[in-house]
């Protein structure tokens, strides 16, 4: 696995005001597990967390590296190793059809034509696209899409995997599915998330609140104190509108 | 907006497998033919030749109906003006000429995949190189470019109806201030997933 590591790193952002607002208190950690899952509040700053680790943030003080490369001075070689997958598949989706998409992500690594469509169709295959190759990439279904985000991220074959909210916009069916393959995926992966469920097959999980890591440790414990922290007198028969209560 | 993205169709006819600049400069003589050589007949002439070539490419019919309607109710107000102007071969000359020219465009997109086209373009501009152009960036901007269309327009078609669900169809600014934020927002995130997929580094 590679090892993700935060040294202080901090990220702050200028309100137009000019008044200075904290997105991400500095934060150490060091990830080597597998499955790592980050959940927390809506804006509570695990997406920025999330992108940190590829570089699409970067830290405003410390520094964030993976494997020993800072992902500021080498982002492009960070961004090789880590692949990004985003919550709504439709800003991710760049090219007409499945096929042309995935051979977008692998046009810098293949430069060979012929190879190329090859690579494409043997990881749309992989993904249980085959058939949609040269389907138009707004003629999938939401789960199909999702897929075939991630086949194109995956294509190149990243040693890290980080998603942000992947399944966020998926019914439950396609959310099992996606998140059956993720966790089946032989990548480090990185997790953020809203179901529970999920993150709970993670082997460390990381609860962020405020813009900084209130619990960081094994999944069942942090997925409490999740819970707890929405809803300290009773998780369970929780009823509070507009919150998530555990299923 | 639909009737330029998203049309191709994959297939095997001559015209699938003709190369890019072929097809494109093919268009482009073809085009110029049309406009400079006058009279009816020749645009007669012309429009057969783009209905062979349509049907080669094996073009679907509905497609190319739903695709040509709007050209044609534009060429046929512009062949009314000129027959109440001018005289009914000039108008005869200019409604063929339009409809062959949509249908010669036509043909080409629905037989031309994009990503080709992006190798053709790399293609061509790399010799730009030395003047500090990158080909890859060019083609992909041009890529994007037609590639936003539908999304810009699901875009704009929910703002309106969320605007609406509020009753305030009416307001431009409650319709035209979500969209122009949304759009603004899709770019950044398309921009993001590009960098995350190593694009353009």
């Amino acid at each position: 696995m590679a090892e993700i590591r935060l040294e202080g790193a901090e990220v702050r952002i200028e309100d137009a005001d000019g008044a200075s607002r904290t997105i991400l208190s500095p934060t150490t950690l060091t990830l080597t597990e597998q499955r790592i899952g980050v959940i927390g509040g809506n804006g509570s700053g695990k997406s920025t967390l999330a992108r940190l680790v590829n570089g699409l943030v970067e830290p405003t003080a410390g520094r964030v590296s993976v494997d020993g490369l800072d992902v500021v001075r080498h982002g492009a070689a960070v961004r090789r190793k880590v692949g990004f997958c985003f919550t709504d598949p439709a800003a991710q989706l760049v090219m007409p059809t499945c096929v042309e998409d995935v051979e977008l992500s692998l046009r810098r690594t293949v430069k060979d034509r012929v190879r190329r469509r090859q690579l494409a169709l043997e990881t749309l295959a992989r993904f249980g696209l085959a058939e949609r190759a040269d389907v138009s990439v707004h003629a999938l279904s939401g789960g199909q899409r999702q897929l075939l985000a991630l086949a194109g991220v995956l294509a190149t074959e990243p040693e890290v995997l980080v998603c942000d909210e992947p399944t966020t916009l998926l019914d439950l069916r396609n959310t099992r599915m996606i998140g059956d393959l993720l966790l089946s995926l032989p990548q480090q992966l990185v997790l953020v998330s809203h179901d529970l469920d999920l993150v709970r097959r993670c082997d460390r999980v990381l609860v962020v609140e405020d813009g900084a890591v209130r619990f960081d440790g094994p999944a069942e414990e942090a997925v409490a104190d999740y819970v707890a922290s929405v809803d300290p007198a009773d998780p369970a028969t929780s009823t509070t509108p507009g919150r998530t209560s555990p299923a | 907006m639909s009737m330029t993205v998203g049309l191709y169709r994959p297939g095997t006819t001559p015209l699938h497998r003709l190369p890019v600049g072929v097809k494109l400069l093919g268009l482009a003589a073809l085009s110029v033919a049309i406009v400079v050589v006058r009279g009816p007949l020749s645009a007669v002439a012309f429009l057969a030749v783009a209905m062979v070539l349509a049907l080669v490419g094996r073009l679907d019919l509905r497609v190319v109906a739903r695709a040509l309607r709007t050209v044609l109710v534009l060429a046929v107000v512009v062949a009314l003006l000129q027959w109440w102007l001018f005289s009914l071969d000039r108008a005869v000359e200019s409604l063929l000429d339009l409809v062959s020219l949509a249908l010669l465009a036509l043909t080409l997109t629905v037989t031309t995949a994009i990503t080709d086209t992006l190798d053709a373009v790399i293609g061509w501009i790399t010799p730009l190189r030395r003047v500090g152009v990158d080909p890859e960036r060019v083609a992909l901007t041009i890529g994007l470019a037609v590639q936003s269309l539908p999304g810009t327009l699901a875009l704009a078609l929910e703002t309106r109806n969320a605007a609406r669900a509020r009753g305030l169809e009416r307001s431009p600014r409650a319709y035209l201030t979500p969209f122009v934020i949304r759009v603004v927002a899709r770019a950044h995130e398309t921009g993001d997933a590009l960098k995350a997929r190593g694009i353009g580094d």
